[in-house]
């Protein structure tokens, strides 16, 4: 994370960025063209923006294209592996609401909470390790 | 109307206590259906509370109450709430709609989102092994939904320490765990007093299908060691996620106040099970139903109210 050149702030806004995009292109029934996708978006991001971040998608193997008629039209990628699917969580991650959706098995501990757990199963006298 | 309209916002002053009580001292399935239906009828309740009081306020406008064919002066004697208090009420009101609507909003299209991306993932008997050396496990709603578990998950884990994951995310899908943590949450957004019921049944769907997951493999200290081991394992989570969950839940089980909640899962897994508390049901129960009756009696008065300034 300390290795990305620009700082946090713009990073996390792109993130959202393509978040929004790839969830117009979940959503769609068929592949969709960058004016397309602007047009969904009420034209908030300009167009390039939908195309500069179409091409990042693109490049990070989340998305297929083909061409239609003088452009691109673009479609989320779905794989046997869920090789992809693993990316568009990371991307689709950095929406606000989206850990309140999500019911995840253990989160993270904090320090002292890891210092409680350890002690809580160190004095469990089932222990079979 | 001189106190009952006030009952549902003083009643909603208990929450930290019910919240601690009903999640730490009730078995969990009936505490996540107890707090979901407080937080819901405490937040709609009070809600009506600061329309009734704004509506007090605004037959006072003097154009208002000539459509409404209303006296101004028998309001100002009769109409014992304030001026001032109507206005307030006024501006509370106004917020919790606000943050209720922004709240559906966002969490429709999360849910939404999210059942799309579950859509999409291929995947064998509702699971989906992703390709990730974090250790990492979640379930995603859908219709239907998908439980996805990381490489790196099953790799930490053993053949028997996979079922109890898989059996605990799989109860979250199946009792739509994430509709109790939205309902509950629309409460807290309508009245933000309530922000500890909606805290506490994030933790109690955990406890759920904790239990659920011990009750199919038979061990819930196998289950409380799956637990400490999957989080010991996992990625630091900068504090403050939910920063809620310590509202309302003190120490208990010998822990210490500030205990998160997976420390909190493991002890009371290594604790007998809870038993059903049925006067906890009864206590909250009669609670709502107060609050319920209250609600009517303000809004009776009100009406009585409007006739007598009639013109």
């Amino acid at each position: 994370m300390s290795a990305t050149p620009q700082g946090r702030g713009p990073k996390r806004a792109n993130g959202e960025r393509e978040a929004e995009i790839l969830d117009v292109l979940l959503r769609a029934d068929t592949a969709l063209t960058p004016g397309e996708v602007a047009e969904r978006l009420g034209g908030e991001p300009t167009y390039s923006t939908v195309v500069t971040i179409l091409t990042r998608l693109y490049a990070k193997q989340l998305l297929v294209r083909h061409s239609r008629g003088r452009a691109y039209a673009y479609a989320p990628v779905t794989d046997e592996d869920g090789f992809a699917a693993r990316r568009m969580r990371s991307v689709l991650e950095e929406r606000p609401d989206r850990q309140a959706v999500l019911a995840r098995f253990a989160d993270g501990l904090s320090p002292s909470d890891a210092d409680l757990l350890r002690r809580l199963l160190g004095s469990d006298p089932h222990q079979d390790q | 109307m001189r106190i009952a309209v006030y009952l549902p916002l003083l009643l909603s002053l208990l929450a930290p206590l019910g919240a601690r009580v009903m999640s730490e001292r009730c078995e969990p399935r009936l505490a996540t259906w107890l707090l979901t239906v407080s937080a819901l009828v405490l937040g709609a309740a009070s809600t009506l509370s600061l329309g009734l009081l704004a509506i007090t306020g605004l037959i006072r406008v003097p154009l208002l109450a000539d459509l409404g064919h209303w006296s101004v002066h028998a309001v100002q004697r009769d109409d014992p709430t304030h001026l001032w208090v109507a206005m307030i009420a006024g501006l509370l009101l106004g917020g919790a709609v606000l943050a209720v609507g922004r709240m559906l909003w966002t969490r429709a299209r999360s849910l939404a989102a999210a059942a799309q991306q579950a859509a999409c993932m291929p995947a064998h008997d509702g699971l989906v092994v992703i390709e990730d050396d974090t250790p990492d496990a979640y379930a995603l709603p859908g219709l239907p939904g998908r439980v996805v578990v990381s490489t790196g998950m099953l790799h930490l884990l053993d053949d028997g320490e996979h079922d109890i994951l898989l059996a605990h995310e799989r109860a979250h899908l199946a009792a739509h765990h994430y509709l109790f943590v939205a309902l509950a949450g629309l409460g807290a957004a309508a009245n933000p007093l309530l922000r500890p019921l909606a805290a506490a049944v994030t933790y109690t769907v955990e406890r759920w299908a904790d239990e659920r997951a011990a009750a199919a493999t038979g061990d819930r200290v196998r289950v409380a060691r799956t637990v400490g081991k999957a989080a010991l394992a996992a990625p630091h989570t900068p504090g403050g996620r939910l920063p809620g969950h310590a509202l309302g839940i003190l120490g208990h089980r010998g822990l210490p106040r500030g205990a998160g909640p997976v420390p909190r899962r493991v002890a009371a897994l290594l604790a007998p099970p809870l038993r059903h508390r049925p006067e906890i049901a009864v206590a909250a129960g009669a609670v709502l139903a107060v609050v319920a009756c209250s609600i009517a009696d303000a809004t009776r008065d009100l009406h009585l109210l409007l006739e007598l300034i009639g013109v």
